[in-house]
């Protein structure tokens, strides 16, 4: 069945598994690495729950093969942050009410990481046409967008902390 | 486990991808940025014998300026044009397109090149390359060859490549100095394919009066086409369908909408340009 060995660099580890040719990213995070913070939605590419940082960009994980990964740096939802020690964008979705059932979440706060990191500083403008490969059913968006705006607030207030 | 299962090759060289597409024959898909054909592979649309990768050849991802020209490899992303502050500043069609391309997440993938060979006749890549006339460059094993845009799109989902060929580079003639460009589009949400779009050059001549126009409409036909540049007229040059969208009456008159829309904006701009 077109068997290979994968080695991916995932949250920082280097993860070896067998897989199929036509195994999907998404598929081999969930089923072969159990990295099940990656929700599969849709699957051709509509939802963008899958959504994952493919060397620091947003990608669909459902739209790639695990194989053409191989050699590049994969950040999941789990790479983030932990339910000890969660990253600021899970603190604010949590505490601005950014989710309700949380199966679009993952992909949400990966998009929203990658906004973040364009706009510091972000606008409802922006935030509308930039996050708009992410589908929610639950929250009508706006709590979303106040929860990326806080995040925001809240890593303003950390970097002016630190320096 | 959606797609149906098929062989991987990834090649480092353009030379190996072109001698496998050959070897293979009609059943090796190129996969560039994968938006558009894993969809279809996970839906099981598409059955390809073989895929035959083309990100690691390296050489193939670039785009740059050549005077007035952009010019794309294979393996240009979307999302390089769309940071391009260059080029967008070149051409206002180019930069009010970018952002209605699917999602920041698939335009990080897609390839300017997979759309054009895509050929969805209401994508906006092929609609601008229309309309900028920009030559398509494919190459086999055995030569290459340059198509101009309005010959390489044949039908809906349909080119002028041929097995064994793949497209390689494409030109876009960028308007020139003082010209005004736009891209205006219809789409049910944010980033899904437009019901409609229309795309306009315009310049401005010594006396002050609009010198050349052109307009390009996709979505409307089964290729994007050229159309006269005067939207009273445009309901007769598209050819819509009904489909479970829109009808085609309501297409029709959006096609004179847009290409109003399209060719006031890019005729503003190109006073702008021109007062400067």
């Amino acid at each position: 069945m077109n068997e290979l060995e994968v080695t991916l660099r995932v949250n920082g580890e280097s993860r070896v598994a067998r897989c199929e040719q036509r195994t999907t990213l998404a598929d081999f995070l969930r089923g072969k690495l159990g990295l099940t913070g990656t929700h599969l939605g849709c699957e051709h590419g509509v939802c963008g729950a899958c959504t994952v940082l493919v060397d620091g960009a947003s990608a669909r994980s459902c739209l790639m093969l695990a194989v053409q990964a191989q050699g590049q740096e994969i950040t999941t939802i789990e790479g983030l942050g932990t339910p000890e020690n969660p990253h600021l964008l899970m603190r604010a979705f949590s505490e601005m009410h950014g989710l309700q059932c949380g199966f679009c979440t993952p992909g949400f706060i990966l998009s929203a990481h990658e906004y973040l990191r364009e706009h510091p500083r972000p606008d409802r403008e922006s935030m509308r046409t930039e996050l708009s490969g992410n589908i929610c059913r639950c929250t009508g968006y706006v709590k979303i967008f106040e929860a990326v705006e806080r995040a925001a607030e809240m890593m303003a207030e950390t970097e002016g902390a630190s320096s | 486990m959606k797609p149906a299962s098929f062989e991987y090759h990834a090649p480092t060289e353009l030379t190996e991808a072109l001698q496998l597409l050959a070897s293979i024959g009609e059943g090796a898909r190129p996969l560039a940025g994968g938006q558009s054909l894993f969809p279809m592979l996970n839906l099981r649309l598409a059955r390809p014998e073989a895929l035959v990768d083309l990100n690691r050849i390296e050489a193939l991802a670039y785009h740059r300026l050549e005077g007035d020209t952009l010019v794309v490899g294979a393996l240009c992303r979307q999302r390089d044009i769309e940071r391009d502050v260059e080029v967008l500043r070149r051409c206002g069609a180019l930069a009010d397109a970018m952002p209605l391309i699917g999602h920041v997440g698939i335009r990080n993938r897609g390839t300017v090149l997979g759309s054009l060979a895509h050929a969805d006749p209401s994508a906006e890549w092929p609609t601008l390359a229309v309309l900028l006339d920009a030559t398509i460059e494919v190459a086999s094993l055995e030569a290459r060859r340059q198509i101009p845009a309005r010959a390489f799109f044949k039908g809906l989902f349909a080119t002028d490549l041929r097995p064994g060929e793949l497209v390689v580079e494409a030109r876009f003639p960028l308007p020139s100095a003082g010209a005004g460009s736009a891209f205006v589009e219809v789409a049910r949400r944010h980033g899904d394919f437009a019901i409609g779009a229309a795309a306009a050059v315009v310049s401005i001549g010594p006396d002050g009066k609009v010198a050349d126009a052109r307009l390009a409409l996709g979505g409307f036909d089964s290729v994007p086409i050229r159309a006269t540049p005067d939207p009273a007229s445009v309901s007769d040059q598209v050819h819509p369908v009904d489909d479970i969208h829109a009808p085609a009456s309501y297409r029709r008159k959006l096609a004179e909408t847009l290409a109003g829309r399209a060719l006031d904006l890019a005729e503003r701009r190109a006073r702008e340009e021109t007062r400067r």
